[in-house]
């Protein structure tokens, strides 16, 4: 009796220790960390999508951006869901969402509130309104910010002319 | 574009380079260096276009029009709503723009400009328990037809359009976001708005009269 309970006490770290290992961390970034990644000359292709865990249609957007995260598997694409949450709703709000959520692509947050330099400084022709997509591959000097929500099928079309 | 936005283009001429804005945009023959010049709103008002009126209900019931405001100076045009937590850091803010400016001839207008079926928050009644709940000191009107967020060419709220009034003709003198910091107000380095309201009552040049934000997409009804 004992030592099953002793071993089913153990399973139960187990499950947390490996629970613990999978869940994904979500990293709070600045801009000059973000515009390295987005100016790295490189022949991978980065698919960056901006959202919030208040914006519906980001949501509703999630599952697309997933799928085709797991569509490209082995290609040069690099996915980075970049949260424009405000940083003290990490906790509260991001991460429960990235769990519940079992998200796999990339998740970071990132911490800046001067939007209006910000923005820009993303891409010019950004009205600021979430969620907005920016694919860039540099070796094929292509670049294309997409500022609606947009399905697999959507989403694809637009990668495929990177790869 | 920033010629584009100052360069006075008749409705439809406007409506013609902004569909060719949005092509060329749709192109993704965009250089890595993104040289193209921002456009927020192409098919909405620029800065220095004369508004048209518009009538709205307002939560108290009333019909509220900017032809009302005709013994001000102008006015603080600011599309918000109840769900979007940008809306909400920034109501405080909104609330104080209105006690500073509305006796100097600046009042603030709250819009609503969200569709109530998307976001049930945003309903009229809803709007009505927020404005009584926060004292809201001005009007707080639903733009249920949602035609006066697109003439203002708005995309998300919090949105904010200064407007200068000389006669009976309303003039966009400002548009974008409140401040520097939507977290933080304690943190603000730069009050975009109550500069370009400044400048206005000392009878001066708005200076920056473009700024952009991140904020809750306006959920559009679908037709």
């Amino acid at each position: 009796m004992i030592s099953s309970v002793i071993r089913f006490s153990f399973l139960l770290i187990l499950l947390a220790l490996a629970q613990r290992a999978t869940a994904q961390q979500v990293r709070v970034v600045k801009w000059p960390e973000l515009q390295t990644l987005m100016s790295q000359a490189t022949d991978t292709t980065y698919v960056f999508n901006f959202w919030a865990t208040w914006c519906k249609p980001c949501l509703q957007e999630l599952p697309a951006l997933e799928a085709l995260n797991q569509a490209v598997r082995g290609q040069k694409v690099k996915f980075l869901l970049i949260s424009m949450d405000f940083v003290n709703q990490l906790e509260s709000k991001v991460l429960p969402l990235v769990r519940s959520r079992k998200l796999t692509c990339p998740v970071v947050l990132l911490n800046e509130t001067d939007h209006n330099t910000l923005i820009d400084q993303i891409d010019r022709s950004w009205s600021g309104s979430l969620p907005a997509t920016l694919i860039i591959n540099h070796q094929k000097n292509r670049r294309k910010l997409i500022e609606r929500p947009l399905n697999f099928n959507e989403l694809r079309v637009e990668l495929t002319p990177f790869l | 574009m920033l010629l584009f936005m100052k360069t006075k283009l008749n409705p439809p001429a406007r409506l013609l380079a902004g569909l060719v804005m949005l092509l060329t945009l749709g192109a993704g023959q965009q250089p890595v260096q993104n040289a193209a010049a921002p456009l927020a709103n192409p098919l909405g008002y620029g800065i220095g276009d004369a508004v048209a009126n518009f009538r709205l209900k307002n939560v108290d019931g009333r019909t509220v029009s900017l032809a009302d405001f005709k013994d001000g100076k102008g006015a603080i045009i600011v599309f918000t709503c109840n769900h979007c937590p940008f809306s909400r850091a920034y109501e405080d803010r909104v609330i104080a723009l209105n006690q500073r400016f509305m006796s100097q001839g600046f009042p603030v207008i709250g819009i609503n400009p969200n569709d109530p079926a998307a976001y049930e928050e945003d309903s009229f009644e809803n709007m009505k328990v927020r404005a009584r709940e926060k004292g809201y000191s001005f009007p707080y009107l639903a733009d249920e037809t949602q035609e006066v967020a697109r003439a203002f060419g708005a995309t998300r709220t919090p949105y904010v359009v200064v407007l200068k009034r000389e006669g009976d003709k309303f003039t966009v003198q400002y548009m974008g976001t409140i401040d520097d910091n939507s977290q933080d107000a304690g943190s603000v380095t730069h009050r975009y708005v109550e500069d370009a309201v400044n400048n206005l009552l000392a009878g001066k040049p708005v200076g920056l009269n473009t700024t952009k934000s991140v904020g809750c997409a306006i959920k559009w009804k679908t037709v």
